[in-house]
């Protein structure tokens, strides 16, 4: 058993990571919701498939990626999606806007109870309200607004996205769309002949001219609220347009673009429930759209199987898995456990790898975009660094560290998560890949360097203080480990800096600004100059350079979330209010560590444990080997 | 005595004392941005010898912490000393010496970018053409003799000294400017004709009918401050002459755009306060200003300014398209995109004169050069042990 163990591990883990791979199977008769969500439309600046949307948009309004009905039925984005465009009545019953704070439950009427989903039926009494106290809300700075004001808020923008979608491919509770957009072609020319008539003064139908200015009047409305772009553009140029936008360009053009057509029989198939018609119209309309952008088409059935494959969440658990695993690995059963714990990460770190890989595919950028790849990128190289680190001394704590920073980085993603798309278009100074490939990851693996070199640190405390597990030559390579990675993060942090200063020098005209952001990477790279001068001047030993690696980590932490919430700067990426007890409550954590590890030394289990030998001695004498060989060396 | 100095001058304790302090800092000084704006906290912490407590306003004040100009000062003075007292020719030290060879350049580069680079706006509206930049914190008052059609005569008084003397004379002014108020920011108001009692501070030009409410200075970025003089116009007495009286007295500020004229002895002038310009020997103009946005958003995808450059002192004429990321740079000064009126008919130029701009260039090439030596000299090391070690 203890021999297989490691591969029994390994095979089984790899046949669930398979099986999100492998697509789901579909039947003819249903309705093909998979094939629906690879169709590609332009939100957002970025040609996306309708299942990215779906997600995004669910995300914002109902803060999850699926939705519970009132019945306990629970429903995929995609199905909640689908109905929003092509079936409002429906959708409109569905239990989708999160209300959690009081005084905005209160402004309906409504008490506190278990309840914090309502559907827009129910929310539509208000809209008039929600409206007005919104719009004095979104005049305010986001750090100046009060819990009530920001759910206001929110909850206005979730109503307007909502209400935007219902107008996107059809007029909201159209019945008939098909039938509509016919009789609309056949009245059309008529119309222009009566427009013609009254110009040159003969007589002409005005009843005629009304009934179409009145219909047109309608699709302007739905040109104005679409939130998709859904008819592509001949291959070569970039407009897309609306459904209205081209219904209303359809008399200059002679004829409805056939894509319109084909999402309003679309949606007629949806309504009645014909799966086959679905299926096939869905089939018709890639087809149209993959004339005109194949490349647009190519993307986003690779973005829906990103999507599908969900691998930061997959890899998320195989971290954890393999954290645990090696934390007991040092309790008992070491070798299998420790040899499971790495492939586990090896296996972790390629499906890391392919969604990291997959982003810069699907976005055309380096890595690092936004604070959400920020965080995924952070993650990534802490644990390709730690993984080297286990490779070189077998020991488990390279494991431990990689498994531990792997999920904690991807759950913080996950929480960054919640704005929308995460492959958001960039403002115009960073459209620049060649300094979002140098300064901004250099940066970043400065971050993940530091840390690593925290978590190492943490784990020689913990196993130190309350384990007899620090043996002298663990307590060594840790140190040793502890210091190469230091060495690793200044080396990155400075380059990531300077080069930071460079292109600021190349897009605002000064080197340094003193940004917040700037002042947070020079902070690391001050520490790192302080640890490594304090170490080579003797002035910190193991223990010493334990205590400020663990201190690294605020630093660290500061100056990657900490200047965002100061709200000022060029470099704040939007205000986290929800972010900051956390930032809190993390940096009280390492300095309670820090307070730990100050311990007297005899009070560590660890060096207890061999009191017997090390009690002759002085505590203030633990003396790293490292150093005492030197010292006799020389 | 002197061994003891020198033996904290180049100790290793200082440096890290020094790192220490600045790390406290900038912190500090990062935090302080929330308050008082970037550009306050930035010379109250950074570009000073003394962070100093009560910040201002009160007639004593202490230095609480040191400032940025002196940390980085010690600690330049502590690595040349220390390098130069302990300097020893070592291959193994290569990777050492590169690192700080190369910070010694960067702190110096940045004390001489502190001191020397002036950084200026231009704006510019669609079509328009401009040969001088303008401060973007710091006004001037402008005296004009257009006495002459065929040029203009400039005496420019820069904001400071209104503010700090009470009467300027210039030898190509035949009077002198009494400043009898000065305000760093204001706001103006004109007296309604109901009010009978307000008293205006001057008795020429529009402001005579304009009451000046004094304004805290303003610190936030995107404020301006609306600088404001009363001056007094009077003759300077020669000998032999009668005394001359006063001219009168004017309101000068931001807010009264229009030039104020008054003519004396044949001659006229014109009063106006705007912000400090710098003159250059070529002249810019604004040709297209373009402003792209990702389809269906709002996020800006590209800002762009086509200009025409012309320089008759090296007849030069050419056009320039200065974008994001990709500046002009002519004759010691560099034309950035910086900025934009919001319905996109006057592009806004960053204008930076920075001697010393290539410093860092050359400073982290040479750190991280020395970095990869002496941690690749380690791992080489690291790795030899434990080989010898398995």
């Amino acid at each position: 058993m203890k021999r297989f163990f490691p591969a029994i591990v390994f095979v089984l883990t790899t046949f669930w990571i398979g099986a999100s791979f492998v697509p789901a199977k579909k039947s003819h008769d249903d309705l093909g919701l998979a094939g629906f969500g690879k169709i590609p439309v332009l939100v957002g600046g970025r040609v996306k498939p309708l299942d990215t949307v779906s997600r995004n948009s669910l995300l914002i309004i109902h803060t999850k990626q699926t939705l519970r009905l009132d019945n306990g039925r629970q429903i995929s984005a995609i199905k909640w999606l689908a109905d929003t465009l092509f079936n409002a009545p429906v959708a409109d019953q569905y239990p989708a806007f999160v209300i959690q704070n009081a005084d905005v439950l209160g402004l309906f009427g409504w008490q506190q109870s278990d309840r914090k989903y309502f559907s827009f039926a129910q929310l539509t009494p208000f809209l008039k309200q929600i409206d007005e106290q919104g719009e004095q809300a979104e005049k305010l700075q986001a750090v100046e607004r009060s819990a009530y004001q920001s759910a206001i808020l929110n909850l206005r923008n979730a109503l307007v996205l909502y209400q935007r979608l219902k107008n996107s491919v059809q007029p909201e509770g159209a019945e008939d769309f098909a039938a509509e957009l016919q009789a609309f072609e056949q009245a059309v020319p008529e119309a222009a002949r009566a427009a013609r008539a009254r110009e040159t003064g003969a007589s002409f139908d005005q009843a005629q001219l009304d009934r179409i200015a009145e219909v047109m009047q309608g699709y302007e409305r739905l040109a104005d609220m679409a939130y998709l772009l859904a008819v592509p553009p001949p291959s070569g140029s970039a407009d897309w347009r609306s459904v209205g936008q081209a219904i209303m360009q359809s008399i200059a053009a002679r004829g409805i673009d056939p894509t319109v057509k084909l999402y309003a029989s679309l949606g007629d198939a949806y309504r009645t429930g014909e799966g086959a018609a679905f299926n096939q119209t869905i089939d018709r309309l890639t087809d149209r759209i993959a004339q005109l952008q194949p490349t647009g088409v190519k993307r986003a059935r690779y973005e829906f199987f990103f999507n599908a494959v969900d691998p930061f969440t997959h890899s998320m658990t195989l971290y954890v898995l393999a954290f645990l695993l090696a934390c007991i690995s040092w309790l008992a059963w070491q070798r299998p456990l420790n040899r499971a714990a790495f492939y586990l990460l090896l296996l972790a770190i390629a499906v890391h790898t392919f969604g990291l890989v997959s982003r810069m595919y699907l976005q055309e950028r380096p890595p690092v975009t936004n604070l959400y790849s920020s965080a995924i990128f952070i993650g990534w190289g802490a644990v390709i660094v730690a993984l080297i680190l286990e490779r070189i001394f077998r020991d488990g704590i390279g494991a431990a560290c990689a498994g531990a920073i792997g999920f904690i980085t991807l759950i913080i993603a996950h929480h960054l998560a919640g704005n929308g798309d995460t492959l958001e278009m960039l403002q115009a100074v960073l459209d620049t890949n060649i300094w979002l490939a140098t300064h901004v990851v250099a940066i970043t693996t400065g971050y993940s360097a530091m840390f690593l070199a925290g978590m190492l640190a943490i784990i020689y405390i913990i196993r130190g203080v309350f384990t007899p597990s620090l043996k002298r030559d663990t307590a060594d390579s840790l140190a040793r480990m502890t210091y190469g990675v230091v060495c690793f993060a200044t080396l990155f942090s400075f380059v990531g800096t300077v080069l930071g200063g460079i292109w600021a020098d190349q897009s605002w005209g000064r080197f340094w600004g003193w940004d917040p952001k700037e002042n947070g990477a020079v902070l690391i790279v001050l520490w790192c100059a302080i640890i490594l001068h304090a170490r080579w001047g003797g002035f910190i030993r193991q223990r010493g350079l334990m205590i400020m690696a663990i201190f690294g980590n605020v630093v660290t932490s500061f100056s990657w979330f900490g200047v965002n919430m100061l709200g000022v700067g060029l470099h704040s990426y939007g205000f986290m209010q929800k972010a900051f007890p956390w930032l809190v409550g993390f940096i009280i954590s390492q300095l309670a560590l820090m307070c730990v590890a100050s311990m007297p030394l005899e009070r560590w289990r660890s060096f207890r444990a061999t009191g017997a030998t090390r009690s002759i001695k002085p505590p203030v004498d633990f003396v790293p080997p490292e150093l005492a060989v030197k010292t006799t060396a020389e | 005595m002197v061994n003891k100095f020198v033996d904290l001058i180049t100790s290793l304790k200082l440096t890290i004392v020094c790192l220490a302090a600045g790390m406290a800092l900038i912190f500090a000084g990062t935090l302080a941005q929330v308050h008082l704006g970037i550009h306050e906290a930035q010379q109250r912490y950074f570009q000073s010898f003394f962070v100093w407590w009560p910040p201002e306003g009160r007639a004593i004040k202490f230095p609480i912490f040191p400032g940025g100009h002196l940390i980085g000062a010690v600690l330049l003075i502590n690595l040349i000393a220390a390098h130069a007292k302990r300097f020893r020719w070592a291959w193994r030290k290569l990777g050492i010496h590169l690192t700080h060879a190369g910070l010694i350049i960067m702190l110096a580069g940045g004390l001489f970018t502190d001191l020397f680079a002036v950084e200026s706006h231009m704006r510019l509206a669609n079509g328009e053409t401009k040969n001088y930049s303008e401060d973007i914190s710091h006004d001037e008052l402008a005296v004009v003799d257009i006495t002459n059609p065929e040029f203009d005569q400039v005496t420019a008084i820069p904001e400071s000294v209104l503010q700090h003397y009470h009467i300027i004379r210039h030898e190509s002014l035949p009077f002198q400017i009494v400043v009898r108020n000065f305000f760093q920011n204001s706001r103006l108001q004109v007296i309604s004709e109901e009010d009978t009692k307000a008293q205006p501070l001057a008795n020429r030009g529009p402001g005579a009918q304009v009451m000046v409410q004094p304004m805290p200075r303003a610190t936030a970025p995107d404020d301006q401050n609306v600088v404001t003089a009363a001056i007094e116009i009077i003759p300077i007495d020669r000998p032999g002459d009668a005394v001359q009286e006063s001219l009168g007295t004017w309101l000068v500020s931001d807010e009264l755009g229009a030039p104020q004229r008054f003519s004396w002895m044949g001659k006229t002038w014109q009063l106006t306060m705007r912000p400090a310009r710098y003159y250059k020997p070529y002249s810019v103009t604004l040709q297209k200003f373009t402003h792209e946005k990702y389809a269906g958003t709002e996020i800006p995808k590209n800002f762009a300014s086509q200009i025409a450059l012309i320089d008759p002192e090296r007849s030069l004429n050419r056009d320039v398209l200065i974008y994001m990321n990709h500046p002009l740079r002519y004759r010691g000064e560099t034309y950035y995109q910086a900025g934009f009126q919001k319905d996109d008919s006057a592009t806004i130029l960053q204008v930076v004169h920075n001697p010393s701009f290539l410093a860092p260039y050359v400073a982290c090439v040479i750190v991280a050069a020395g970095l990869l030596v002496q941690f690749g000299y380690h791992l080489v090391g690291f790795a030899r042990r434990r080989r010898a070690l398995a």
